[in-house]
């Protein structure tokens, strides 16, 4: 809590480091890159099972996320960066229950909104 | 070359808008000559247009918070007496302007008199009450504000080139779409709030950063001051919840500009998206604003019942759990929309959940005025009349929170007189309770207290008149936004309503003359020992005004009431604590950043509201060499001196002895 010392360096990032960041961004520059040629070969190839390729592309966007947290903004499991954690879930939060929010109340309105004619072959 | 722009922009034909602008001006044209032959411009400019502090940055906020509720209040007495002569007649103003004026209204009340009020207190209050030198970010401080100031410019220049949104204070499409309101009103409104949106995500991130990182040693989050609670809670709200505003006034620009079908009738558009949206963003936002003003009352009700915050944990446990619920009720802003029995049921128990930790809070204020010595200064009767106004505000907030009961009400001026219930009975009481009690802080001197009460008095009177009777209303059928009507029975309660708003012309007349007596009379008020209030947080350690870097030493902090503490041990001792060893001190250099920015912001909004594209590019290229000069700045830090810091402090100290002999001589 007393991170705020007036004769220390007070503009550098939590977890940042001369010597290590440059190797660090230099790693998720690499992983980054290969999680999208990955993404796109993944996209057009017939090496895998047709119907997977979605969930494959999922899973390579979950980790392209990762990989941006961890590299670039220095999320880590460290006690200096409960704030960046607890920021970044309350943000995941947000955009869940917002999302999910939309669509339910979006869906439910479409239903009740149906025109005549298709609520009426809905109950043929 | 002028793109849309011409001489038929300007309404010569109608008289109110054309008197009112060539008043105001005239007032503009006044002052400014008054200050370039006075020869203040140099001082203007050093010490406030381009100034980082934090502390000049609240003032600016609150000064134009307070300008512009002037001006939103006038649209208020139009509104109330269209209303009251407008009964099987046209009244005074045309529908067409008068749609303006009550959109205009709501623009102006949120956007640039509530937000900026209460986040101009926050800038101001809080880096003191952390025992910090400075917000996280100053020079961006300094942008936010004045990207805050130019959405207010847009807004007023509608007045006078163009018109502004007949939409109501949110454009809900299909009227906004460019088929329903081809003129340049919604876009105003859209590229006004886009500005300042961004202004306000900046002073967001700014706070939060500054409560997150930047304390005395030893002010652990458990010890900070509940304003600190509040504001980290208000900005955390204004960083989730602001971008949802941006990317949906985004979508509606995108549909008016550029032919996209976000919001349209046809062509796969959802108008509903627009609801949906728009309150995603609007719920959290009257918890932006009412949050910091909880933070204020609890301030005030513990330092004027001399007795500290009752309940502080669970005051703090109420304040998270309302800034993650806030997120869970949008949708009875819309309860009647048809999204169904279930997802309305759902939405209506979590509206009346929410309620649960502002009870919560209620309760803690009254324990904490419950035994103390109670002062009955100005700052105290704000809150005190904030307890009972909101109180009844909450309960027809809940009863809105029913669905079946909102779908009898919503619309109606049932709903007009909630919302003014708990944002005047709230927001404004809390932001006047602030401007009284830390005017003394950021001036030197304290406010009249005569004046002040006088205008409350009015302000709580004028309030009941004025807003009673549109529940009756409410109930009676009456519709919100009607420019004439022909039914008797409402005529007699639309006229107790003007009457209302006549008394709180008069409030604010006396807190026009608070204003103007007390610093007339500044010396007499002055506040020499920097304690007037005897308080119990940081900043009131500080000389009024305080010095640049707020403290001279950082203060160790003990316990949660940081500066009650302090003086408890000087009490004891008679004697304060032993002089520190003064050393240099770094602070951030001014800056014209800010207000170079919004100068190129300004002209690149009004450039797009009417279609001057060469403008656009010439503008935003402006904006974005700024930011370059200023990222390539050099050094962008000055050293106070050990000596001069020596020479505040000691000035500080010399005062609070003057108290403690004081003290001594009577004990003896």
């Amino acid at each position: 809590m007393s991170e705020f010392d007036p004769d220390g360096p007070t503009d550098v990032a939590p977890g940042e480091d001369d010597a290590e960041s440059v190797l660090t961004y230099v790693v998720g520059l690499g992983l980054a890159v290969a999680l999208t040629i990955v993404s796109f070969f993944i996209a057009g190839t017939s090496l895998v099972w047709g119907p997977s390729i979605p969930v494959a592309l999922t899973v390579l966007a979950i980790a392209q996320m990762g990989v941006h947290l961890v590299f670039f903004l220095h999320i880590t499991t460290g006690p200096d960066n409960v704030n960046n954690v607890m920021a970044l879930a309350f943000g995941v939060l947000i955009v869940m229950l917002i999302m999910a929010g939309s669509l339910w109340i979006m869906s439910h309105m479409n239903h009740n909104m149906m025109p005549m004619e298709q609520l009426m072959q809905m109950q043929r | 070359m002028l793109g849309k722009l011409s001489w038929d922009a300007i309404p010569y034909d109608q008289p109110i808008p054309m008197a009112a602008s060539s008043v105001v001006a005239l007032v503009i044209i006044g002052v400014l000559g008054w200050v370039t032959v006075k020869g203040y411009v140099p001082y203007l400019w050093k010490e406030w247009i381009t100034s980082v502090d934090h502390k000049r940055i609240g003032v600016m906020y609150c000064f134009l918070a307070l300008v512009m509720l002037l001006r939103g209040f006038s649209d208020a007495i139009m509104m109330r007496s269209q209303q009251a002569l407008a009964f099987r007649s046209p009244g005074y103003l045309p529908p067409e302007h008068y749609d303006q004026i009550f959109s205009a209204h709501g623009t102006l009340m949120i956007f640039f008199v509530a937000m900026p009020f209460v986040i101009g207190l926050m800038n101001f209050a809080v880096p003191l009450q952390l025992g910090a030198r400075d917000v996280a970010f100053p020079t961006l401080n300094s942008v936010g504000f004045w990207l805050t100031a130019t959405g207010a410019l847009l807004v007023n220049v509608s007045l006078v080139v163009g018109e502004f949104a007949r939409t109501g204070w949110l454009p809900y499409p299909p009227l906004s779409e460019l088929q329903y309101s081809p003129g340049v009103g919604v876009d105003y409104y859209l590229w006004a709030l886009e500005i300042s949106g961004v202004g306000t995500l900046i002073s967001g991130v700014n706070l939060v950063t500054t409560v997150l990182k930047i304390h005395a040693p030893g002010m652990t989050y458990m010890r900070m001051p509940m304003f600190c609670w509040t504001t980290l809670a208000a900005n955390l709200l204004i960083v989730a919840a602001f971008p949802i505003l941006t990317a949906t006034l985004a979508m509606l620009l995108l549909d008016r500009y550029l032919g996209f079908h976000f919001f349209t009738n046809e062509a796969g558009g959802n108008m509903m998206m627009f609801m949906n949206l728009i309150w995603a963003w609007g719920h959290p936002e009257v918890y932006i604003l009412i949050l910091p003003a909880f933070g204020v009352f609890s301030e005030v009700v513990s330092t004027f019942a001399r007795k500290p915050l009752f309940g502080y944990r669970s005051m703090v446990m109420a304040t998270m759990v309302i800034c993650l619920l806030s997120f869970t009720v949008w949708l009875h802003h819309f309860f009647t929309m048809g999204a169904g029995a279930d997802v309305n049921a759902i939405f209506g128990i979590m509206s009346m959940i929410i309620a649960v930790p502002t009870g919560v809070k209620v309760f803690n204020w009254l324990f904490t005025l419950y035994g103390g010595r109670i002062e009955f200064s100005t700052p105290l009767l704000w809150s005190l009349g904030f307890m009972v106004t909101f109180v009844v505000g909450g309960m027809t907030g809940v009863l809105l929170a029913v669905p079946p009961a909102d779908f009898v009400l919503h619309n109606s001026l049932f709903l007009v007189a909630h919302f003014h219930n708990v944002i005047i009975g709230g927001v404004l009481f809390g932001a006047f309770a602030g401007y009284n009690y830390w005017f003394p802080k950021a001036f030197g001197f304290r406010l009249h207290e005569g004046l002040g009460k006088a205008a409350f008095w009015c302000w709580l009177v004028g309030f009941y008149v004025a807003f009673m009777p549109l529940y009756v209303l409410g109930l009676m059928g009456m519709t919100r936004r009607m420019q004439h009507y022909d039914v008797p029975a409402w005529h007699p309660w639309l006229l107790v309503a003007a009457f209302g708003a006549a008394i709180i012309t008069v409030a604010i007349g006396l807190q026009v003359a608070q204003l103007v007596v007390s610093i007339r009379r500044r010396e007499e008020l002055r506040d020499l020992t920097g304690d007037p209030w005897n308080g119990r947080s940081l900043e009131w350690a500080t000389p009024s005004p305080p010095p640049a870097f707020n403290y001279a030493v950082l203060p160790t902090i003990e316990g949660e009431e940081a500066y009650w503490d302090i003086k408890q041990r000087a009490f004891e001792r008679l004697q304060l604590r032993d002089e520190p060893e003064y050393r240099e001190i770094e602070m951030p250099k001014n800056s014209p950043t800010g207000f170079v920015c919004a100068f190129f912001a300004s002209f690149m909004g009004f450039a797009l509201i009417w279609h001057i594209w060469w403008l656009v590019g010439v503008a935003a290229f402006g904006a974005f060499a700024t930011f370059v000069v200023f990222a390539w700045r050099d050094e962008d830090e000055y050293i106070i001196p050990a000596d001069e810091v020596a020479r505040i402090d000691r000035a500080n100290r010399a005062s609070r002895r003057a108290v403690l002999e004081q003290m001594r001589t009577a004990a003896r």
